[in-house]
């Protein structure tokens, strides 16, 4: 049971991770490559600060969030102003992503790449559970909002979007600024759920899973990559497949959806869509 | 010790260079990132490895075998993976996730069924070493060096010289004009995928003898990736010269300041090059700018 139980808290934590490269990737139309970073930078700060200065645990997961954020700024700035093809920005946001590693492997605080052991065990299911509904709850309410309408017509077409007057760079910024608050939010679950944390954890091994995730989910769709996401995580370990296999899978499963399905399991539409439909109320509408 | 430096970080820009070059090459043509380049690499070091290994055969054999084993695997890569999108002219991003997926699918292939041991080549050059101005330079950092400049120099001929060369560099400011011309596309991007692989068999193989045999040895791509950024992508002399000034940067960075910070140098080079100057020092003009 306690096994089972830490699956499910597990696929929780990344869902949330999941949910937020959905907005960047999904709905705004870029590429990241280094998401895992954020997750990382969640991770380390609200560990760092319930480990060594004794902070509430909830104000921890909150200043772990906000200091995603906040670094997500220092390489979206410079990146997103400069307009980068969406193949350059996905480098540059990789390349991001392994030098943070390799600060975190040598930095004091952080115990280097022993990691460190011994972080209190806060996170429980109740507490996960919430925060992915409410994070759902947030993400669903800012696509709809104006500034998330706008992110959905950068992807689907930048030039038409920024010629209706939407600004590219204050847009795909705030999109990538929520996407990383979600990150970092994910990260600071999962280092007071794991009780340890080691920077060779967020790996774009790590980034490739949560952009896998929203892939194959789908893009355009909240649900889509949270059923994938979940499946992703759940799926092997029922089947108690080895992490290699594992892996293998997520490489095929890419190129597969690539050339037969970009869109995605659930390709611009949500699950509720499908209930919709059945019940004749509201047939197929878009959100 | 100043002029160790500058070899060995030529040396190490010239294997470098060579894999920027087989990445430039798939992106000038088909303009998109191929990621799978690294794992393409590592297979050609495995080839090589298995050939030297196995059947002992001698430096040479087991050179051309690791570029033929690799140029067939990036054909076949290209194949399967690729040809579908490119035929119904999916956005480059399409191709680019296709292709991390094919570098994670091949490198962990790998660790599944070879198993994560490093394995050393047998010493083909052994350990000599010419003494020069007081310090001592390793043979096999000057070969590298010098073959990786010929097999550059020899592919920039093949490919300003001879009529594929030209179709070549057709395609790659046109393709859709070039197969108006009579030019037969899926060929031409198989020679293209076939030198790349190539140059990753080449790679490989130096990379395998100067280091060690090993699934996530791809890895050091990235590295390739940053060279042809900063040479300008698409662009073989910027490969090339991006390639030799990464190296030689690198190396006195680990040498000189510190061996830690060596790799958060130059992603933040890569990452300065980006925006600053996306079109790199020797690079043709991008056209997207959204």
């Amino acid at each position: 049971m306690d096994y089972i139980l830490s699956i499910v808290i597990l696929a929780g934590i990344n869902m949330i991770a999941v949910l937020g490269l959905s907005i960047f990737t999904g709905f705004t139309g870029l590429f990241s490559l280094g998401h895992a970073a954020f997750v990382a930078v969640g991770a380390y700060t609200s560990a760092i600060l319930t480990y060594y200065y004794y902070v509430p645990y909830f104000l921890a997961l909150a200043a772990g969030a906000a200091a995603a954020g906040a670094v997500s700024l220092v390489i979206g700035v410079p990146t997103l102003r400069a307009k980068l093809r969406s193949d350059y920005f996905a480098i540059a946001i990789l390349g991001f992503g392994e030098a943070l590693r390799v600060l975190l492997e040598n930095l004091e605080i952080t115990n280097g790449a022993r990691g460190l052991p011994g972080i209190d065990d806060f996170t429980t299911l109740p507490i996960v559970i919430a925060c992915l509904a409410g994070g759902v709850f947030i993400a669903r309410n800012f696509l709809r909002s104006r500034w998330g309408v706008a992110c959905i017509a950068i992807r689907e077409d930048p030039i038409a979007a920024e010629t209706a007057g939407v600004r590219l760079f204050r847009t795909r910024l705030l999109s990538l600024v929520v996407s990383a608050v979600f990150c970092g939010l994910s990260g600071g679950l999962l280092a007071h759920f794991l009780s340890f944390i080691q920077p060779q954890m967020f790996t774009l091994i790590q980034s490739t899973q949560l952009l896998a995730a929203v892939i194959a989910g789908g893009m355009g769709s909240i649900s889509g990559p949270l059923i994938a996401s979940f499946v992703f995580i759940a799926l092997p370990e029922a089947l108690r497949v080895a992490q290699m296999w594992r892996l293998v899978a997520y490489g095929l499963l890419l190129v597969l959806i690539m050339v037969y399905r970009p869109q995605g399991l659930m390709g611009y539409s949500e699950i509720t869509t499908f209930f919709r439909r059945s019940s004749g109320r509201d047939g197929g509408r878009r959100s | 010790m100043f002029l160790q430096t500058l070899i060995t970080g030529l040396s190490i820009g010239g294997i470098y260079a060579l894999m920027a070059v087989g990445y430039s090459l798939v992106f000038s043509v088909l303009n998109f990132s191929n990621f799978a380049h690294g794992a393409v690499i590592m297979l050609g070091a495995y080839v090589g490895f298995a050939l030297a290994t196995k059947f002992s055969l001698g430096f040479g054999l087991v050179l051309a075998g690791s570029i033929a084993g690799a140029g067939i695997i990036a054909v076949l890569n290209e194949r399967l993976a690729y040809s579908s999108l490119r035929r119904r002219k999916a956005p480059s991003l399409y191709l680019m996730i296709s292709a991390m997926g094919c570098a994670v699918f091949l490198e962990n292939m790998v660790y599944a069924t070879i198993g994560s041991r490093f394995y050393a080549f047998p010493e083909f050059f052994g350990r000599q070493v010419i003494s020069l101005g007081g310090s001592s330079i390793s043979l096999l950092d000057v070969g590298a060096f010098l073959f990786a400049l010929t097999a550059i120099l020899g592919l920039h001929l093949f490919i300003s010289r001879t009529r594929t060369g030209i179709a070549i560099r057709a395609g790659v400011s046109d393709m859709t004009m070039c197969s108006l011309m009579g030019v037969d596309l899926d060929r031409l991007i198989a020679i293209v995928f076939l030198l790349a692989g190539g140059f990753a068999g080449v790679a490989g193989v130096f990379l395998g003898i100067k280091y060690l045999v090993y699934p996530t040895m791809g890895w050091v791509t990235n590295k390739a990736y940053i060279a042809a950024v900063i040479g300008g992508l698409g662009s073989l002399p910027g490969a090339l010269a991006g390639g030799l000034i990464l190296g030689v940067v690198e190396t006195f960075v680990s040498t000189y300041v510190s061996s830690v910070l060596r790799d958060v140098f130059s992603f933040t080079l890569l990452i300065a090059f980006l925006v600053l100057r996306p079109n790199g020092l020797l690079g043709r003009d991008g056209e997207e700018k959204v």
